[in-house]
C-alpha cells in the first residue's frame, strides 16, 4: 500500500501466503484434530481458529506501514479495507483450491491427512460421503474474504479501540483454552454449577463469551501506566521502602503458590511440578548459555547423570548395588557426582569456542544416553529397562512420590527458589562479571586477568549442579527411569524454553517455561493444552522461529542481550542523548 | 635491575617475520615510546609480551623473571595491563562494570562465597566498587556519575578510550602499555591525554610503553624512543636524537629521489 493506492503485488503475495498457511494447517490434521474441540459453544471451533488465525492478520498486515521518524504518514483510507479482503478472497481461493483436489483425487498416499473427511470439515458438510463442495467453496472464500476485511479495518479505528478489540478476542481465546483451570478452581470452591454456566462441554457459553469479551475491551482500554500498576508499586524511590513493598509481593506471591496446587488438583499440579522441574534445568541452562556463554546442547547428560545417581543409591532394583538410602541421603552424592559431571564433560572442551563446543557437547549428551542404555553397562544401570522402584522422597510421616503432584511441586518450586538465588548471586559477584566478560570477548577478558578455563569450569560445575538435582527430584517422581527419559530432545526443549523466555534473564526463563511446558507441555509430558499434543514440536518451532525474527532477545529480555541485538537503536538514542549533552562536555 | 627486560624477540606468522629479533628493556618509572611505520610489528610486540601469540625466540623478562608463553591471565596477574588500538571494550557491560571486571585477578571471591553472600564476600565487593570509583575519577568527571550504569558502547570514541585506560590501570599493573592511545582523538582532547599519561607516571607510579603515531605526544610524554622497523629494532633513544635519525626518516619517509639508484 504505497501512498494509499492498491498495491497488486503486495495484496496478492500477502492472499497467498495466507492461504499457503491455511492450506498447511489443513494439510497436516490440525483443522480436522480441532474441530472437535470447542471454543465458543457452538459455532466456533479450534479447528476453524486454527484454520483462519492468519487471514485478519494478513489483512492487517497488507495496509500496514512502518513509520520511521521524520517520515510522512500516508492517511488511512477505505482502501485498507479493500487490501484486506482482497487478500481474503485470494487466500479463500487458494484453500478452495486444495479441497477441490482433495475431493477430486486421493492424494491420501502421499498427504494422509487430506481424506474426505477433512474436505467434509473445510466445506462444513454434515455428510462425509456426498460434501456440498461448491456452497462449502462459497463459505470459505466469504469467510475468509470478511476476516480479511476486518483485519485491513482495524487500520480505520484509533490505537486504543484496535488493542481493546484484540484484548476482547485474546480474553475469549484465554478463558476458552484455561478451562480446564478455572473449572477446577471453581468445583474445588464447591462453584460447580456457576462453571456449567460458563462452560458447555470445555467451551465457552455465548453470553459468557460476550462477558469475557467485554472485561477484555475494558481491560484493553486502560492505558499502560495503569496496566503495569505492580510495576508502579514497585518502583518507590526510597529503596528501604522499595525493599519493603518487593517483600510484600514476593510474600504474596510465595502464598499464591503454596495454595496453588490444592486449587489446581492433581492433573494440573503436575503440569506445574513438570514446567518446575523444567524451569530448573532452563536456569542451570541459562548460567551456561545465558551467562557465560557456552553453548551446551548435551545439558540433558547431567540430568540423567543426578537421575541415576539417586535412582541406585534409593531402589531396591538397582542392579549391582543398592544401599537402598532415602532420598535426602542421596542429595550429597548426586551433587557431588554432578561437580564431577561437570568437570568431566567441561574439561576437554574449554578449549572450544562456538559452534565447535556445542557439537562437542552434544556428542557428549549423547555419549551419557547411550552409555545408561548399551548393554554391557546394563549390569549397573539396567541398560533399556532403566531402573524401576525408586521409592520417593520420605518425610517421616508418608512417603512424596509421583502419585502426590502437589508435594512434588514443593520440592520442585523449591529447588526453582534455589536455583533462582544461585542465579542472582552468581550474576551479582566477581564470577558472573567474568562470565560476562568471557561471553562479550574472550581473549580481551583474558588478557584483563581472568582465567578463562577456570570461569568456563565454574559454570558448566554450576550448572551442572543444578540439573543433577532436577534429576534427582524427577527420579523420585516418575518412581522408574529409562535411558530414554534423557533423550537429546530435552537438551534442545531446555534451550529453546531458554531463548524464548529470554537468555540471561531469570523472569524471563520462568516466562518461557510456563509458556512452553506449562501451556504446550514437555517433549513426553503433558501440558494445558493437550489438544495440541501431536503437533507440540510444531508449534514450538513456529514460536521459535517466530521470537527470532520478532523478538530474537525473548519474552522478557536481559538488558544487555537487547543492547546488543539492538546497538542500531541504542547507539542513535545515545547520539540523541549526546546532543543534549554536549554543552556539559565540549570535548567529546 | 631493568623492569621488562627482552632480549632476542622472535614471532612470525607463517612468512611473515613479525618481529625479527628485537632487544628491548625498561626500568622502573621510565615512560619509552615505540615508533615506526605501520606494519612494523609494533602491536605485534605488545602481543607477545601480554601472552597473545607466544614468542617463536627469546627471553621476556619481568621483574628479572621469564614470562615468555605464560598465559594472558597469568602475566596480567604479574602486573602487565594493556589497551588496544582499536578499542576493545566489553560493549555491553555498563562503565562501572568494565572497570570493575578488570580487577579479577587482584581479588579472589568465589562461587562459594556469592552464594552465601559471606562477610568477606560483601567486603570485597564493596572494596570493588570503590577502588572502580576511583579509578574512573582519574578521568575528571568524564566516566563518573550517571555514566557509570551506562552501556560502555554509548560512549563517544575519546571516553571509549579514557575507559580502557581505567580497565587497564584497575587491573593495578606495574606496567602499562598503551596502544597508540589518541589514534582518533582531536587536538584538544590528544593535549589533554598526553597531560594524563604524564599524570598516569607522576601520581600512579605506573612504568609506561607506549604506541604512538603522534610525534607531538611521543616528544612530550617520553623519557626514551625506540623505533621498530620490519620486525628489528632500528634505533633507540632520546626524541631529539631518534627524530633526526636519518634511518629513521628513510623508514618513515623513503629515501630522497637523487639517491636513489
Amino acid at each position: 500500500m504505497i501512498k494509499g493506492e492498491l498495491n497488486v503485488k503486495k495484496v496478492l503475495r500477502a492472499g497467498l501466503i495466507a492461504g499457503v498457511v491455511m492450506v498447511f494447517v489443513s494439510a497436516i490434521g490440525m483443522v480436522e484434530d480441532f474441530d472437535s474441540r470447542k471454543v465458543i459453544d457452538p459455532f466456533l471451533s479450534l479447528g476453524f481458529l486454527a484454520l483462519f488465525w492468519y487471514v485478519p492478520r494478513a489483512g492487517y498486515k497488507v495496509g500496514h506501514e512502518e513509520v520511521l521518524e521524520g517520515m510522512e504518514e500516508h492517511p488511512v483510507s477505505s482502501q485498507q479495507v479493500v487490501a484486506g479482503l482482497s487478500v481474503g478472497v485470494v487466500g479463500g481461493v487458494v484453500i478452495s483450491i486444495l479441497v477441490v483436489i482433495a475431493h477430486v483425487m486421493d492424494l491420501r498416499d502421499v498427504f494422509i491427512r487430506l481424506s474426505p473427511k477433512l474436505v467434509a470439515t473445510l466445506t462444513f458438510s454434515d455428510s462425509v460421503a456426498e460434501p456440498n463442495i461448491i456452497l462449502g467453496i462459497v463459505w470459505l472464500i466469504v469467510i475468509s474474504a470478511v476476516l480479511g476485511a476486518i483485519g485491513g479495518a482495524l487500520h480505520l479505528v484509533s490505537d486504543r479501540l484496535r488493542r481493546q478489540i484484540l484484548f476482547a478476542v485474546g480474553a475469549i481465546f484465554v478463558v476458552a483454552m484455561l478451562e480446564d483451570v478455572i473449572s477446577q478452581i471453581l468445583r474445588t470452591l464447591g462453584l460447580g454449577s456457576a462453571n456449567r454456566l460458563i462452560y458447555r462441554a470445555a467451551a465457552l457459553r455465548i453470553v459468557p463469551a460476550i462477558l469475557v469479551a467485554a472485561a477484555g475491551f475494558f481491560l484493553g482500554g486502560r492505558d499502560r501506566a495503569e496496566r503495569s500498576r505492580i510495576a508502579r508499586y514497585l518502583a518507590d524511590p526510597d529503596p528501604a521502602e522499595r525493599r519493603r513493598k518487593s517483600l510484600i509481593v514476593a510474600a504474596i506471591t510465595l502464598a499464591v503458590v503454596l495454595i496453588a496446587p490444592w486449587l489446581l488438583g492433581s492433573l494440573l499440579s503436575e503440569i506445574l511440578a513438570t514446567t518446575a522441574i523444567f524451569l530448573l534445568m532452563g536456569l542451570g541452562l541459562n548460567i551456561v548459555v545465558g551467562f557465560a556463554g557456552l553453548l551446551d546442547l548435551g545439558y540433558v547428560a547431567f540430568f540423567a547423570v543426578g537421575a541415576y545417581t539417586s535412582a541406585i543409591l534409593t531402589s531396591p532394583l538397582s542392579p549391582f548395588f543398592a544401599p537402598e538410602w532415602p532420598w535426602w541421603y542421596t542429595l550429597p552424592p548426586v551433587i557431588l557426582v554432578g561437580i564431577l559431571a561437570g568437570i568431566f564433560v567441561g574439561t576437554p572442551v574449554i578449549r572450544l569456542r562456538g559452534d565447535y563446543l556445542a557439537i562437542v557437547t552434544l556428542g557428549f549428551g549423547e555419549i551419557v544416553r547411550i552409555t545408561f542404555l548399551s548393554d554391557a553397562a546394563s549390569p549397573w544401570f539396567g541398560g533399556a529397562g532403566g531402573i524401576r522402584n525408586i521409592p520417593g522422597i520420605p518425610l517421616g510421616f508418608d512417603t512424596v512420590s509421583g502419585s502426590d503432584p502437589e508435594y512434588i511441586l514443593y520440592f520442585a518450586l523449591a529447588l526453582v527458589l534455589l536455583a533462582a538465588w544461585v542465579s542472582y548471586a552468581l550474576l551479582n559477584s566477581r564470577v558472573g562479571r567474568a562470565w560476562t566478560a568471557m561471553r562479550e570477548d574472550e581473549s580481551v577478558a583474558e588478557v584483563m586477568g581472568i582465567d578463562t578455563v577456570k570461569a568456563k569450569l565454574s559454570a558448566f560445575v554450576v550448572g551442572a549442579v543444578l540439573a543433577s538435582l532436577g534429576g534427582a527430584l524427577f527420579s523420585a517422581k516418575l518412581g522408574s527411569i529409562f535411558p530414554t527419559s534423557f533423550e537429546l530432545l530435552i537438551s534442545i526443549v531446555i534451550l529453546v524454553v531458554v531463548i524464548v523466555g529470554g537468555m540471561g534473564n531469570i523472569l524471563g526463563v520462568a516466562a518461557g517455561a510456563l509458556v512452553l511446558i506449562g501451556v504446550l507441555g514437555g517433549p513426553r509430558q503433558p501440558g494445558l493444552l493437550q489438544e495440541f499434543g501431536e503437533f507440540k514440536l510444531l508449534i514450538y518451532g513456529v514460536i521459535l522461529v517466530y521470537m527470532m525474527l520478532q523478538r530474537p532477545e525473548g519474552l522478557i529480555p536481559n538488558v544487555r542481550r537487547s543492547r546488543e541485538l539492538h546497538h542500531d537503536e541504542m547507539n542513535q538514542d545515545a547520539w540523541l542523548k549526546a546532543q543534549a549533552d554536549t554543552a556539559e562536555e565540549p570535548a567529546t | 635491575m631493568a623492569l621488562l627486560e627482552i632480549s632476542g624477540l622472535k614471532k612470525g606468522f607463517g612468512g611473515i617475520q613479525a618481529l625479527g629479533g628485537v632487544d628491548f628493556h625498561i626500568d622502573e618509572g621510565e615512560v619509552v615510546s615505540v615508533i615506526g611505520p605501520n606494519g612494523a610489528g609494533k602491536t605485534s610486540f605488545f602481543n607477545v609480551i601480554t601472552g597473545m601469540f607466544a614468542p617463536d625466540e627469546g627471553t621476556i623478562l619481568f621483574e628479572g623473571e621469564s614470562i615468555g608463553g605464560l598465559e594472558p591471565s597469568v602475566i596480567t596477574q604479574r602486573g602487565i595491563a594493556r589497551t588496544f588500538q582499536n578499542v576493545r571494550l566489553f560493549p555491553n557491560m555498563s562503565i562501572l562494570e568494565n572497570v570493575m571486571v578488570s580487577q579479577h585477578c587482584r581479588t579472589k571471591q568465589g562461587i562459594y562465597g556469592a552464594i552465601f553472600r559471606t562477610k568477606a564476600f560483601k567486603e570485597e565487593e564493596q572494596l570493588i566498587e570503590e577502588r572502580a570509583k576511583d579509578t574512573l575519577s582519574f578521568f575528571g568527571d568524564r566516566l563518573v556519575g550517571y555514566r557509570y550504569d551506562q552501556a560502555a558502547f554509548v560512549l563517544s570514541y575519546a571516553n571509549r578510550r579514557r575507559l580502557e585506560i581505567a580497565r587497564a590501570m584497575a587491573t593495578q599493573p606495574k606496567l602499562l602499555l598503551l596502544d597508540e592511545p589518541t589514534a582518533g582523538m582531536n587536538p584538544r582532547e590528544t593535549v589533554e591525554l598526553t597531560g594524563l599519561i604524564g599524570k598516569l607516571r607522576s601520581e600512579k607510579g605506573f612504568t609506561i610503553v607506549i604506541i604512538e603515531h603522534d610525534m607531538k605526544v611521543v616528544r612530550d610524554v617520553s623519557d626514551r624512543v625506540v623505533v621498530l622497523d620490519h620486525g628489528v629494532k632500528l634505533t633507540e633513544g632520546h626524541y631529539d636524537d631518534v627524530s633526526t635519525n636519518e634511518q629513521v626518516i628513510e623508514a618513515y619517509l623513503g629515501r630522497p629521489a637523487e639517491t636513489e639508484s
